[in-house]
């Protein structure tokens, strides 16, 4: 095992007069390694202090460019950073918070044919990502590859937190043996969430994964903390391995698990099909425009909350009403004419466009939402 | 017997913003029916077309989930409160 130098021991040294830590465990921080799936608001405090605690590899996925949107809550990103490549925006400040660190780049998205190679050689796999696809990935590799998993998540002004994998304990199949439907559980991008939390939510992560690497103390291995930062509450929920769920035996299509489509940014966007099975039609922002132009006057229907409509809205809009009440406001929506939905980004939408299209409204979802209609049509709108 | 559910930032807007609803029930189930008499936007959140609990989720009767015991049929004492604890995903791109 590599041994310390003298500036190290100068740099370690309040961890070094730990009888829990000391120069053995300091030692055993420079010779372990940490992988950090995902650098947005989880892995930007955990990253962070990993660097500074001594934690002798960084290993960094991820795929993303850093955007002004980011920096609320992603603080190992500055504005400097706008527009770079978050993997290399991240190892820039690893570097500088402590160049003693070794930093490995993986920029490219995890997925069943390279998660066992990218995970193997890590000694704890820490999860930061967005996503139902990669959470059950992570979960996997990690079981299959016997890596215990630090897991957070966090939605809103709530978060929750614990270890999985870790000397027989339960993994995240355990916890949630399926993911929900795509649709039914908003994302941050949609939902928000208070750019504090991941802090806090990153932290307890880091302060896990440095446990295990030292072996110190009692993990939450067993244990869901749930951490609601509106009313300032810790929650400890029990957690055990459930006899039903099925063993985990090899790595699957998770895109085809969580009933997702597999990203694919680049590809020309379609054009809207003619009734889908779904009941409801799907127009581009430019189509929209055009049929506008042609005379359509649909009713126009935000079903965004306040706050985003505080932000942005389209000043030919005719109600607000967020998606969740659309159920319970029929009667507040004409039946004599078309409905067009939107939202910021065409989901929530698409779920009020459902809801409509049952009650038997002729309904029209903007694909997008009002983030591409600002984004391919109106550049003085704001993006948010 | 009246039982404290507590609700999710998730489902919130579903029960009108509240953090928690006090509903009626001798079991885990009959309290959860309550509550989605109360609330029927709830319904599809909680149960699926068979009518069955969701496994993204979780419903925990003071700090056990409700799995380990005897699921719906498990029995409400005074002063218990359940939790709903739904699968969230946030965090960063991976």
């Amino acid at each position: 095992m590599a041994e310390l130098t003298r500036d190290e021991i100068a740099r370690y040294s309040r961890h070094l007069i730990l009888d829990e830590v000391g120069m053995a465990g300091q030692i055993r921080l420079k010779n372990s390694a940490v992988l950090c799936v995902g650098t947005g608001g989880l892995g930007s405090p955990l990253m962070m202090y990993l660097a500074a605690a001594g934690v002798g590899r960084i290993g960094i996925v991820d795929f993303d460019v850093v955007d002004a949107s980011n920096l609320q809550r992603q603080i190992i990103h500055g504005t400097s950073s706008i527009g770079k490549r978050k993997v290399l925006s991240a190892r820039e400040r690893i570097l500088d918070i402590n160049p003693f660190v070794e930093v490995d780049l993986y920029e490219e998205a995890l997925d069943s044919e390279n998660a066992l190679r990218i995970c193997a050689p890590y000694d704890v796999i820490v999860d930061g990502t967005d996503n139902f696809p990669t959470r059950y990935l992570v979960n996997d590799a990690c079981v299959l590859l016997g890596k215990p998993n630090v897991y957070g998540s966090i939605f809103k002004f709530e978060g929750q937190a614990t270890v999985f994998n870790y000397q027989g304990g339960p993994n995240y199949r355990d916890l949630y043996p399926e993911p929900p439907p795509p649709g039914l559980v908003p994302s941050c991008a949609e939902g928000g969430v208070i750019g504090v939390l991941p802090g806090i939510i990153g932290t307890i992560q880091a302060t896990e994964t440095l446990k295990v690497l030292l072996g110190l103390g009692t993990t939450l291995s067993g244990r869901l903390l749930l951490f609601d930062a509106i009313n300032m509450r810790f929650r400890e929920l029990k957690l055990r391995k459930d006899p039903e769920t099925p063993p985990i035996t090899r790595l699957i299509d998770y895109h085809q698990f969580c009933g997702v489509p597999r990203p694919a940014p680049d590809q020309p966007r379609e054009e809207a099909a003619p009734m889908p099975a779904e009941g409801f039609f799907r127009l581009t922002p430019a189509q929209i425009q055009a049929r506008r132009a042609d005379g359509w006057a649909p009713y126009v229907l935000d079903v965004r909350g306040a706050p985003e409509a505080a932000i942005v809205r389209f000043p030919w809009a005719d109600a607000l009403i967020p998606h969740t009440e659309v159920a319970a406001r029929l009667a507040e929506i004409p039946r004599d004419r078309e409905v067009l939905v939107h939202c910021k980004l065409g989901g929530r939408s698409g779920m009020a466009a459902k809801v409509l299209a049952d009650a038997g409204y002729q309904v029209t979802n903007m694909e997008g939402g009002i983030t591409a209609w600002a984004r391919d049509l109106d550049p003085s709108m704001p993006i948010y | 017997m009246n039982v404290l559910i507590h609700i999710p930032t998730a489902l919130r807007p579903y029960v009108g913003g509240r953090p928690a609803v006090e509903v009626a029930g001798s079991t885990a189930g009959e309290a959860l029916d309550d509550l989605t008499r109360l609330y029927p936007e709830l319904h599809k959140h909680l149960r699926g077309e068979d009518g069955k609990l969701r496994s993204f989720v979780n419903i925990y009767l003071n700090d056990d989930d409700i799995r380990h015991l005897q699921k719906e049929q498990t029995l409400l004492k005074a002063n218990d409160s359940l939790i709903i604890v739904p699968s969230i995903a946030g965090g960063a791109r991976g």
